[in-house]
């Protein structure tokens, strides 16, 4: 399977371990990347928020080179590892289409580069949609050799991956799983906190550090109630959060959390024995060594089910919707 | 021309939903083209594929039947019947130079006044561009089948008078 | 050529038609086309002077048509059809032209609706000229009634019919009669106990010697027509002989095997594998659920076959198939709740202290599965606080639209039993609007007001255990904008209720094909007209009531049942009833045997003689939709009113301006 492969400028940086895990992995899932030439900046959150058109135009070159190099195989494809990228490419896409206003005033500003898009010539994908879904659980169950047993992993989406509510989007929008199963293909003994779709902040931490510190803190203190060894993310944006600002969050509210944040392909290549050296393991801030000291030969016992007290009364069914 | 062109449209509306959808329509004051003349028949399922080309043969531009959803009609099936007699309709005039968007078949359900007042605008709009008919020259005056009347003086009937 | 006389008539209907067309012009128009003998224009001619002048005329000038340029036929074609029958004249010897509907109301273009409303009138002239004199045909009514669900609905009814003296079958698919009133504790505003009320008329029911009781039975098939219907019931096997069944319930003692029970319950609670679902269950005889019993799984146990005094139980039992004929059908097939789980930021499922609105009701009723204490899902602990949020799955968009109509009521109640058997907690409401339009009703409110209830205007977003500030830790948190006071708002609470809608069953699409009736996009069965009557459908023969037409409370329920027993019983009293002539019939002598038209009718109204090689319409299953007068190759089938000819003519007609001269084309 071969995709287009805009990687952002954060994978260049300090995401580089979620781009170097990425390639690790990809071989090994069948998937074949094809990275887009002289791709620029999406303009993350900010440009959109100054001024529509040229951050629209600054997205859609990104679109419009990926159409004209023609990316081979299935149809047209860019995926996006980072939500941020993923989210400005499809917003692009999809209000060029809805409206030829944008379209036509976007189109002129290409124009000047020699270039040109179409709106729905090509489909945005995120890294993660392809893994659970043109992938299969099933694929990567066979891969792995090396089961993440008893690591509590909360898998956590950020809030960019299943937005907006208007789109058709991979995952349902208020309560995702996908990650959640992918964790669990992978051995691991998944943490449903119920933050996991939740802002991290963003780019707060530069305009109001306390707001963003705040939402950081509820973060890890709901993942830290639930008993997670680590947090597992799908954007770059998150991570830096939760990583880089664990100390500051600790600092400010007294708190002394120390969970480590992984990017999911980080994962998907360990249990895949992979070396981690070779998936940018060490370059997080908070250590993920004794987390990851954790992973056991075989699964834990599971803990006996608590036998439901005589007098308590029956959860409802979870099984198939109806 | 200096006067556009004023589609006529037979529509043969089923009593019980895009006849009512029809209604409710006007009750409601939507406002929409007035060049859709209605029949009534009990099922859309009656419109028997000769009354087509009857109200095609007598100047109609355009025919347009309606009738309830797929699986929602008053008498059990009778739409479905009438899709597959349509299909086969088109095809055949098609053959004979009638252009697509000269038939068309809508689903309306009683409620559905806003569907079919946009059916008919929209209907009209399509017949509109498509221009009138004509069927003695097009059909029977040998034209090209691409719904482009025959040339008058090459008319081999006219020849023949 | 004019064979025939007809008389035009042209309503102004005040300015709804005058406003646009030019309706005198119409009327002169009119009165120039071949065969018009008069035509006029009026200003209302559904008055009772505008008949007369219909009837006038018919008298005086001897007319032998009727054209009227008005409304909508399904407005008046039944007035002027009374007109043209008082003055003698055949009513099928009448026809519409809608000129108000599909015409001056829909347009503001007075030339295009004056050309139009020609067209139109035309085409009424030139069709009724072809039309002949129809008779009505009369349909015997069986006084047999099948009725469809044994909730509150489908009793009343029952007992309404029976106890005027006519015989009723009432089917119901779960092992006893009552509904999802049976399940409730009690019931708003008067706060009834609901069992109290509605077991008397179970009792009713299952011993009326008009009503014949068929429970724990579904409807295989229904074929026939008003009158006269043929209906196929599954008796599923309960595995119990009925006659031998004492009800004393030592097979459901003795049975070993407890599952929860996800119907009766709201899976609050448990059931035994041979269970009565409730202890007051019409009728008395227990059901083995086969899918969880021991001896159907393995071979093994059959304690209740051991202990049971009578030898009533008989595990070989099987299926028996019903069939017989009634003449008319009422559906109360009544409701589902909306599934909570479908909104997962309500937590139902996740959160262990989330519960449903008929969870709840099983929970405090005194019979239920706590003895009617108020517990959290530890079913020991008791709240401090209860949260209640109002419409859980309607009002919304994303789910259902419409308003469930009950839910503000019940959660008053809740409200109020909350304070009643908790007092000292504290009870939130989260609502948008308060609907409490019934009698009563505001007056309940504003008892719930007095009792120290918090109403907080806000649709709740959120209902979390992600504890943020202090006081949170450990409860479950509702957060909603209390936009009365337009702040966002964390109130923690320890149970949280949600008000679930009202949905049709999940099966009504299915059971509206069963019975060839409609049901609409939201499930709900549809009625003959959503003002003036909500009872009767569009298939004859075919009524419903109570929550299966749409969302209502029990006293509507119980109005609309009664309604539709009414209706049944005056056609059982009329015993015969006049059936539109608009029917196929087929020219045997032309009849070429090609039996085309036989798989076409959907009722099967079609049958082929072999002995003759000719088809015939079954005039009274022919329910007149044409679709074999169409199919016919030959064009030997009359579709009653609706021929070829008179549609033909009606084409012609209504291309009165644009036909263009005699054809070239010789031979038409």
């Amino acid at each position: 399977m071969k995709y287009g492969y805009y990687p952002g400028c954060s994978l260049e940086r300090n995401a580089i371990a979620y781009h170097q895990s990425a390639m690790a992995v990809a071989g090994p899932m069948g998937i074949e990347f094809d990275e887009l030439d002289d791709w620029n900046c999406c303009g993350a959150t900010e440009y959109i928020s100054i001024d529509l058109l040229p951050a629209y135009a600054l997205i859609s070159r990104n679109l419009a080179l990926a159409a004209q190099q023609e990316l081979e195989g299935n149809g047209n494809q860019l995926v996006a590892p980072c939500s941020a990228c993923f989210l400005n490419l499809k917003k692009a896409d999809h209000y060029m289409a809805e409206s030829p206003e944008l379209s036509e005033n976007v189109n002129s500003a290409l124009a000047a580069g020699n270039l040109h898009y179409e709106p729905g010539t090509v489909s945005v994908r995120h890294l993660l949609d392809i893994v659970v879904d043109d992938v299969g659980f099933n694929a990567i169950a066979e891969k792995v050799t090396n089961p993440l047993y008893n690591l509590r992993i909360a898998p956590y989406y950020g809030c960019m991956i299943v937005r907006p509510g208007n789109m058709k989007s991979f995952d349902d929008q208020e309560y995702p799983t996908s990650l959640d199963e992918l964790m669990s293909t992978l051995g691991a003994e998944v943490v449903d906190f119920p933050l996991k779709a939740h802002c991290c902040g963003g780019h707060m931490t530069q305009i109001s550090e306390s707001v963003a510190l705040e939402l950081i803190r509820r973060l890890l203190k709901n993942a830290s109630d639930y008993d997670a060894d680590m947090i597992v993310t799908v954007c770059p944006m998150c991570q830096l959060n939760l990583d880089a600002y664990q100390d500051a969050v600790n600092k400010k509210f007294g708190t002394n959390y120390n969970i480590p944040i992984l990017y999911f392909t980080q994962m998907i290549g360990l249990a895949f024995g992979i070396s981690p050296d070779d998936l940018g393991f060490g370059k997080e801030i908070v250590d993920a060594g004794p987390a990851l000291a954790k992973i056991g030969a075989e699964p834990s016992p599971k803990a006996k089910e608590k036998r439901p007290s005589k007098e308590a009364l029956p959860m409802p069914s979870m099984g198939e919707d109806g | 021309m200096n006067e556009q062109f004023e589609p006529v449209i037979v529509g043969f509306l089923c009593n019980w939903c895009s006849y009512r959808a029809a209604d409710l329509a006007g009750t409601a004051r939507i406002k929409y083209a007035p060049n859709m003349r209605t029949i009534r028949v009990m099922c859309s399922g009656r419109v028997d594929p000769q009354f087509v080309i009857k109200a095609l043969r007598e100047g109609a531009d355009g025919v347009m039947i309606a009738g309830c959803h797929p699986g929602e009609c008053h008498y059990v099936e009778g739409n479905i019947k009438t899709l597959r007699r349509f299909l086969l309709l088109k095809k055949m005039l098609k053959q004979l130079g009638v252009e697509d968007e000269r038939i068309q078949l809508v689903w309306a359900s009683a409620s559905e006044g806003t569907i079919l007042a946009d059916a008919v605008d929209r209907m009209t709009e399509q017949v509109r561009e498509l221009g009138p008919l004509n069927w003695q020259n097009t059909v029977l005056g040998g034209g090209n089948g691409q719904g482009q009347p025959a040339p008058i003086e090459n008319s081999p009937v006219a020849e023949e008078v | 050529m004019n064979k025939e006389k007809v008389g035009v008539y042209v309503c102004h209907c005040g300015t709804n038609i005058a406003g646009v067309v030019d309706v005198e012009d119409v009327a002169t128009w009119a009165g120039e086309q071949d065969n018009v003998e008069i035509a006029r224009d009026y200003k209302f001619m559904c008055s009772s002077l505008g008949q007369d002048l219909i009837e006038d005329d018919i008298k005086e000038k001897g007319l032998t048509r009727v054209v009227v340029a008005a409304c909508s036929p399904h407005m008046h074609e039944k007035t002027f059809r009374g007109a043209c029958e008082r003055a003698g004249l055949n009513p099928f010897l009448f026809e519409m032209a809608n000129i108000r509907e599909h015409n001056s109301w829909a347009t503001n273009d007075k030339v295009a609706a004056t050309q139009k409303a020609k067209a139109l009138v035309n085409a009424a002239v030139e069709r009724v000229v072809f039309q002949v004199p129809l008779e009505k045909l009369p349909i015997e009514i069986n006084p047999n009634t099948l009725i469809v669900g044994g909730g509150i609905s489908g009793i009343t009814a029952a007992l309404e019919l029976a106890d005027a003296g006519n015989h009723v079958y009432l089917v119901e698919r779960e092992p006893s009669i009552g509904g999802h009133m049976a399940q409730l504790d009690k019931t708003f505003p008067t706060l009834d106990c609901s069992a109290c009320i509605l077991t008397p008329k179970m009792v009713d029911a299952g011993q009326h010697p008009n009503i014949t009781l068929l429970s724990y039975s579904e409807i295989e098939e229904v074929d026939g027509y008003l009158g006269n219907f043929t209906i196929t019931v599954r008796k599923k096997a309960r595995c119990v002989i009925e006659e031998d069944c004492t009800g004393c319930g030592i097979c459901e003692e003795k049975c070993p095997i407890k599952v929860v029970d996800d119907v009766f319950e709201a899976g609050l609670g448990y059931r035994k594998v041979i269970y009565r679902p409730f202890p007051q269950a019409v009728p008395k005889y227990p059901v083995i659920d086969k899918e969880n019993c021991t001896y159907f799984l393995r071979g093994k146990c059959k304690a209740c076959q051991i202990f049971c005094p009578t030898e009533a139980i008989d595990f070989e039992q099987e299926d028996e198939i019903l069939k017989f004929q009634v003449g008319n059908i009422i559906l109360t097939t009544g409701f589902d709740l909306f599934d909570a789980r479908r909104i997962p930021q309500y937590g139902y499922g996740r959160l262990a202290n989330v519960f449903t609105s008929l969870e709840f009701e099983r929970m405090v009723n005194a019979a239920g599965p706590t003895g009617g204490n108020i517990f959290m899902r530890d079913g020991v602990t008791e709240p401090q606080s209860v949260a209640i949020i109002h419409c859980v799955g309607s009002r919304d968009k994303n789910y259902n639209e419409y308003c469930s109509k009950v839910c503000c009521m019940y959660s008053l109640k809740f409200a109020h039993l909350v304070h009643e058997r908790l007092p000292g907690a504290d009870v939130y409401n989260f609502y948008i609007d308060m609907r409490t339009p019934g009698k009563g009703y505001e007056e309940f409110y504003h008892r719930l007001l007095e009792e120290g209830t918090h109403f907080i205007r806000g649709r709740a977003a959120e209902v979390t255990d992600a504890a943020r500030l202090p006081g949170e830790e450990g409860k479950l948190i509702v957060q909603a904008e209390d936009t009365l006071i337009g702040k966002q708002r964390r109130i923690p609470v320890d149970m949280v209720l949600l008000s679930a809608g009202i949905e049709a069953r999940g099966d009504s699409k299915e059971i509206s094909q069963l019975f060839r009736m409609g049901c609409d996009f939201d499930g709900f069965f549809t009625e003959r007209h959503p003002k003036l009557d909500p009872v009767a459908t569009m298939t004859e023969g075919i009524y419903i009531a109570g929550a299966c037409q749409g969302p209502k409370d029990i006293p509507d329920s119980v109005a609309q049942a009664a309604a539709a027993a009414a209706r049944v019983a005056g056609l059982i009293t009329q015993g015969t009833v006049m059936m539109e002539p608009v029917r196929a019939s087929i020219n045997e002598e032309a009849c070429s045997g090609c039996r085309i038209c036989n798989t076409m009718c959907p009722y099967n109204a079609i049958v082929f003689h072999e002995d003759r090689n000719v088809s015939e319409v079954i005039t009274a299953l022919c329910q007149g939709c044409g679709t074999c007068v169409a199919a016919c190759p030959s064009g030997i089938i009359t579709g009653a009113h609706f021929t070829n000819d008179q549609i033909v003519s009606e084409i012609e007609g209504i291309l009165w301006d644009v036909r263009s001269e005699p054809e070239l084309v010789p031979g038409d």
